[in-house]
């Protein structure tokens, strides 16, 4: 079989140029230029899937985004798999595989055939709902049958090997569609200075000028094509994006565009390149030139492969010189369907007859009809079609003027084509992306854009101007009218001269009658990809659903991949007249983004692997890697968790960690800690307005951990801030919360309280920090620095500008482990130096890098809570047994004061942060826990609170928590128990959470 | 504790030459200069790293007459308008916000403008030694717009962001500062934490394009 | 997506460079222990929620980190001004004038 279809000369293929492909397993020959679509025509292919619900044979329909039933599976290799293509939107390559979705074992022998040939009483609409919800435990095994027997593609189980590319972009006015509308639309705000994007879907631009045999100021449409892409290619504020599907219009004209770059060259992008690119585009004003798709009438059997748009018919044979059967039935309500019989006969196929809906058409159309000697039956309609896997012939009878009735006898008549149009309809989706409703227009019997506060034209079919003449004005008007808003001036774009056909008015009709009522009548499709019929949507409105939102739901008419492009408006037309209702009444469904379907690759561009989320590392990071640590993410940052020795488990680390830091010195990197700069002569003022403590007498060179509240009272980060300078200090927050409270210092100084005089600026990154902590850490610092760090010149919680391994540093002496500690910060570019220096100088002390686990069990022996971890948004100071940390003297209302104070904060019974000690002292509790008074109460037992803290110290030979527990400051002594999920309950006594040294005497020498 | 005994704490913060610590930029790890390609002329994007140069952040009132003491001082206008920059020498000034201005100089002449500043300007205004946090990439090429499309949301638009421009702005899931400093030629200053994630991208967006390292 | 020019960049800069804060002029009250709980639990969690002009904080925060106020229309999402913190609205709705 070679390309029976194909004709000998005519197109836009260069049959210089053959390509093989494989579709469904055969090996098949197209030319460059073709679509899949009209390769697998050329071929004489009529069935390329299986409906999603009848199981029924079908063919190509159409010849663009429009097309419900050429969805294809693409993909030479297991990597490169792609579902639901559309097959006339493939441009065809030379290696391309193919295969249906649709149809499981084949589209030719399927299984669930059977289903379509008893027919609707087996699957009416609702369905699915009806059947397979109930009992809902069983939908899982329906789901797997229904899927994998209609076949919506499917994913690759390997990687995708291909970039995806994402950009940026910005104009004065982006054009949608490159036809004639929308070239002259780009070519006028061109020449008037503006930057234009041109994006069309298609291969190349020209839209329907590319299939039409019009002439432009009497040459071939395609050289007023090609002239004006020319200019428009030369000028370098122009973009032109073919191949590129505007799929998004959201709010303040920002866009989006599908770019497929390479999908017309092979399966897989040739390296470097990407086979796909986002395009987010950011337009003053945005031109929609998007054309218009047609109507399909809604008959009997309009399915059966063989029956077609009749403007494909006419794009297969222009365009790709594909002529798609032998014998043509053409059906129209109007004039614009003649063309494809004419282009049909030119081909040198036989055109059966022209079935000509309305009673007694004249005009040009009809007379050069007659001159050609088709036989054109008028007051007509086609309203049967035979065939299983082919149309084989037609019924066609007369109906009555209004078209509600068959008036007459029926003929058949041989034929394997049917072609059809019912009138066409604006493509308007990207119009209603942000919430303007579509306008019935009596006039062109179609919805047209609606009003919107968007800088948003439309020009062309898109509008309802089906001239090309007419559409070229209507771009050329849209584009000076956008210019001057623009504030630049217009330059003028002559349109060029066409023959002006007149029209004779076309007939209102969708829904063609039968002679048997349509519940009874062969199925008359109206959406092909979802199976819906005429009858399943009178049936919904029998049922009572009278909205269009909730006939499409119940029918799922438009909730295909091709979101019901061919069969939304006829569905409407006929639930309109269901409902004795006008279509304007009835109303149209909403559009919704994207108006094709978006590959996930395209969605994600780069933001994948190591790109996914950015990695934040400080100045010791290389250090840490190289010396095997385990990381923890903590936000965006890759902190040590632990750094585990050959052979240890993570518990064997994390004691040697903890014993070793206790027993002489370990180093943490604390250089995550956010860290805020404020200075100012109301700097202190304000720390007393934020934290909950004093700050009026801290004194040049001491430090002093506070505790910030939100006006709700709960404590939400806290941290040590240094008191560098009278009218200087430096803040530290929680890792996680460091942005978070540097936004709020500003959303405070610059909203509530400006006339203070502070300024806030972060300096995480600016330094570099490293904790050593142990009572051997003063031995070791004492070796990098000539400052006298003894305890009498350099006490707890003072801070110090010194020189440690030659680095100028400050040098704090806070501590969160509880032991003796020097947290030495140098600013980052020495950060590695001053750390490899310690070690150098620590060996002796058995110095140990420890990470975030061990830093934890540290501090949980000591009671020091981890804002976010021991609080959660519903604990103020006091329930954190933390009264110390708050002033009730201090002159201003603190921020959180108020909030502490109100009933439910001050009320009995609050749950309380607690030390939770087990009866069997290895039992480590697991975090999360929830806590109960009486393990032996009915379910649901009361819950008292949950373990917020939970580890293994190896230190103290115990297990030790920390926990909210009810009233648990007043229950010192008391048990709380804890059920678990698998059936134990472990015990537990409440006690200070302080576990080791509750004096302070290690931490405060 | 010499210097912190007025209202505001300013230190020295670079070694002495005779301490013999060398410094090490965010992008250290990566081993730029072993990478070094002077020879790809075809690059469509070429990347340098401009490490360990000192920045600082000023804020200060833009009606304030310290603007004018602050201008005396570095021996260049402020830029007062939004989104502009100036540069004299190796002194870059970068508006960042109508009271914030970011000034990259030499790391060893940081100091003496700290000290300087705080002789000098008697009044409301902070002075703030970032060096540590910042590195700058400078980024050049025909194609250099093109990659920075990918990656930030900003309009690079020649009639948009002239030379001299400078925006505060989303790069990639990062942030950047950055000034055009060239018809092709662009800056960044980005923090030091996300340095490496920056370097990441840039390498993946100039992939098709090519891409080359200077010193 | 919005596109929200800033009045101190003085340009419209994209979404993804903002944080809307919610409600604007919410004023912190001077005296907060003169309010019952009930006035308080008001100025904490009460927010108005209307279909049409509403006044909004945002923060641009990948810019120049300064907080201003936008009049936004909830149902077209139009931004009909944007002005600093400290100063009024002059789009307000009907309802709202005083
Ligand atoms: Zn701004």
């Amino acid at each position: 079989m070679s390309q029976k279809n194909r004709l000998q000369s005519g197109g836009r293929i260069n049959r210089d140029q053959p390509m093989s492909f494989v579709y469904n397993g055969k090996n098949l020959q197209g030319f460059e230029g073709d679509t899949l679509a009209s390769a697998l025509l050329a071929n004489g292919i009529d069935v390329v899937g299986r409906s999603f619900k009848y199981s029924r044979p079908r063919g190509i329909m159409a010849a663009g985004a429009e097309e419900p039933n050429a969805i294809m599976q693409l993909g030479s290799t297991e990597a490169t798999q792609v579902p639901n293509v559309r097959a006339t939107q493939q441009e065809l390559f030379d290696g391309l595989v193919s295969g249906a979705v649709n149809g499981w074992p084949s589209v030719d022998t399927d299984l669930m055939s059977y289903v379509g040939k008893v027919g609707g009483k087996i699957m009416p609409p609702g369905f699915y709902y009806k059947t397979f919800m109930f009992p809902q435990n069983m939908w899982e095994t329906y789901e797997k049958f229904i899927r994998k027997a209609a076949g919506l593609g499917r994913t690759s189980y390997e990687t995708d090997p291909d970039l995806y590319d994402k950009v940026n972009q910005h104009c004065d006015v982006l054009v949608v569609g490159a036809g004639p509308a929308g070239l002259a639309a780009a070519l006028t705000a061109a020449r008037s200075g503006a930057r234009v994007i041109l994006a069309d879907e298609q291969s190349e631009f020209g839209g329907s000028l590319l299939s039409s045999k019009e002439t432009l100021d009497g040459a071939p449409a395609d050289a007023w094509v090609s002239s004006t892409v020319d200019e428009l290619g030369a000028n370098k504020d122009v973009v032109l994006l073919p191949r590129s599907t505007v799929n998004g219009y959201h709010d303040h004209n920002f866009l989006t565009i599908h770019e497929r770059c390479t999908d017309h060259i092979a399966d897989k992008a040739p390296t470097g390149k990407a086979r796909q690119r986002l395009h987010r585009v950011r337009a003053k004003w945005v031109v929609l030139a998007t054309g218009a798709h047609e109507r399909p009438l809604v008959f009997g059997n309009n399915d059966v492969p063989g029956c077609m748009v009749a403007n494909a018919v006419s794009t297969y044979i222009n365009r790709y010189g594909v002529v798609p059967g032998n014998e043509l039935v053409l059906m129209t309500t109007n004039d614009g369907g003649y063309q494809a019989a004419f282009d049909w006969h030119e081909a040198g196929r036989k055109v059966i007859a022209i079935v000509d809906t309305r009673q007694s058409p004249k005009g040009a159309c009809v007379a050069k009809a007659m001159d050609l000697g088709i036989n054109v039956i008028t007051g007509s309609a086609v309203i049967d079609v035979a065939g299983a896997k082919r149309v084989t012939g037609v019924s066609v009878a007369p109906i009555s003027a209004d078209g509600d009735m068959v008036t007459g006898s029926v003929t058949k008549l041989g034929a394997d084509t049917v072609a059809s149009s019912g009138g066409w309809s604006p493509v308007i989706h990207l119009a209603g992306h942000c919430g303007s409703r579509p306008v019935w227009n009596e006039e062109i019997l179609g919805f047209l854009a609606g009003p919107t506060v968007e800088k948003r034209l439309t020009a062309g079919a898109a509008n309802g101007e089906y001239t090309t003449a007419g559409a070229i004005a209507q771009g050329i008007e849209a584009a000076k009218t956008a210019i001057d808003a623009l504030g630049k001036s217009a330059v003028d774009v002559v349109v060029p001269a066409t023959e002006a056909i007149a029209q004779y008015p076309a007939m209102t009709l969708f829904h063609v009658p039968h002679v048997k009522r349509t519940a009874l009548a062969p199925k008359q499709f109206v959406d092909y990809q979802n199976d819906v019929t005429a009858a399943g949507i009178e049936l919904s409105c029998r049922e009572g659903f009278e909205s269009i939102e909730h006939v499409k739901r119940y029918t799922a008419m438009g909730f295909g991949t091709d979101q019901g492009k061919l069969g939304n408006i006829n569905g409407m037309a006929i639930t309109a007249k269901a409902l004795g209702k006008t279509i304007p009444e009835t109303g149209t469904t909403m559009f919704r983004p994207n108006y094709t379907p978006v590959t996930f690759g395209a969605i994600v561009g780069r933001d994948r692997g190591e790109l996914f989320d950015p990695e934040r590392f400080t100045a010791m990071h290389s250090w840490h890697v190289a010396n095997g640590a385990k990381f923890e993410d903590v936000g965006q940052w890759k902190r040590p968790w632990y750094f585990p020795k050959a052979g240890e488990t993570m518990q064997q680390s994390l004691d040697r960690e903890c014993l070793a830091t206790r027993e002489s010195v370990g180093i943490l990197d604390a250089s995550t800690l956010g860290k805020i700069d404020i200075q100012g002569k109301d700097a202190r003022e304000f720390l007393g307005r934020v934290y909950t403590n004093a700050w009026a007498k801290l004194a040049v060179g001491r430090c002093r951990y506070g505790l910030m509240c939100g006006e709700d009272g709960m404590v939400f980060d806290d941290g040590v801030t240094a008191c560098l300078g009278d009218n200087h200090f430096i803040m530290t927050t929680t890792t996680g919360g460091a942005a978070r409270v540097y936004e709020w210092l500003e959303l405070y100084h610059q909203t509530e309280w400006p006339e203070l005089e502070v300024y806030f600026n972060t300096v995480t990154d600016h330094w570099a920090t490293m904790t050593i902590s142990g009572p051997n850490s003063r031995k070791l610092i004492a070796e990098l620095t000539d400052y006298d760090v003894s305890a009498e010149n350099f006490g707890y919680m003072d801070w110090r500008e010194m020189t440690v391994a030659g680095v100028p540093a400050r040098v704090f002496r806070i501590s969160f482990t509880g032991e003796m500690s020097f947290e030495i910060n140098v600013q980052a570019n020495f950060g590695l130096h001053v750390w490899e220096k310690l070690f150098e100088a620590g060996e002796k002390y058995n110095l140990t890098p420890y990470g975030t686990e061990t830093m934890h069990i540290l501090r949980a022996e000591k009671g020091f809570i981890i804002a976010g971890q021991d609080t959660d948004g519903s604990v103020h100071p006091y329930d954190l047994g933390m009264g110390w940390a708050v002033s009730q003297q201090k002159p201003f209302s603190f921020i959180g004061k108020r909030g502490m104070a109100r009933e439910d904060c001050v009320r009995e019974n609050r749950k309380q942060l607690v030390g939770l000690k087990t009866t069997d002292p290895n039992v480590v509790l697991p975090e999360g826990a929830q806590g109960v008074f009486d393990p032996k109460a009915p379910i649901p037992m009361p819950m008292v609170g949950h373990v917020t803290s939970s580890y293994w110290s190896a230190n103290l030979g115990h297990s030790i928590a920390m926990g909210l527990v009810k009233g648990g400051l007043d229950r010192m002594g008391e048990k709380v128990y804890y059920p678990l999920a698998d059936g134990r309950v472990i015990e537990a006594e409440i006690c200070s959470p302080v576990f080791l040294d509750p004096a302070g005497e290690r931490q405060n020498v | 504790m010499s210097e912190t005994n007025s209202a505001v704490a300013i230190m020295n913060q670079v070694p002495g030459s005779d301490a013999d610590v060398r410094g090490e930029s965010p992008l250290h790890h990566v081993g730029l200069a072993d990478i070094t390609d002077q020879s790809n002329g075809d690059a469509g994007v070429v990347f340098s790293e401009a490490g360990l140069l000192g920045h600082l952040t000023l804020r200060c009132e833009p009606s304030s007459p310290l603007i004018a003491v602050a201008q005396t001082i570095l021996g260049i206008a402020l830029p007062l308008t939004p989104l502009t920059s100036v540069e004299q020498g190796d002194l870059v000034v970068r508006w960042i916000a109508p009271d914030e201005w970011l000034i990259s100089l030499p790391n060893d002449q940081v100091f003496d403008l700290e000290t300087r500043f705080r002789a000098e300007m008697n009044g409301h205004h902070s002075l703030v030694n970032g060096s540590g946090g910042m590195t700058v990439y400078k980024l050049r090429g025909r194609h250099v717009v093109d990659m920075l499309k990918k990656s930030t949301p900003v309009d690079l638009h020649d009639s948009e962001f002239p030379v001299g421009k400078v925006v505060s702005t989303v790069f990639a899931k990062s942030g950047a500062v950055i000034r055009r400093t060239g018809e092709s030629e662009f800056e960044l200053v980005v923090r030091r934490s996300f340095a490496d994630y920056i370097w990441l991208w840039i390498q993946d967006a100039s992939q098709e394009y090519g891409l080359a390292v200077a010193s | 997506m919005f596109h929200i020019y800033c009045p101190h960049c003085c340009e419209h800069r994209e979404e993804e460079e903002f944080h809307v804060k919610g409600q604007a002029h919410i004023a912190r009250p001077v005296d907060p222990e003169a309010l019952s709980d009930e006035e308080w639990g008001n100025y904490l969690y009460f927010r108005k929620n209307p279909r049409g002009l509403h006044h909004e904080l945002w923060v641009h925060n990948a810019g120049c980190r300064k907080f201003f106020n936008v009049t936004r229309d909830t149902v077209t999402y139009e931004i009909k001004e944007v002005y600093k913190v400290g100063e009024q609205p002059s789009v307000v709705s009907p309802a709202d004038k005083v």
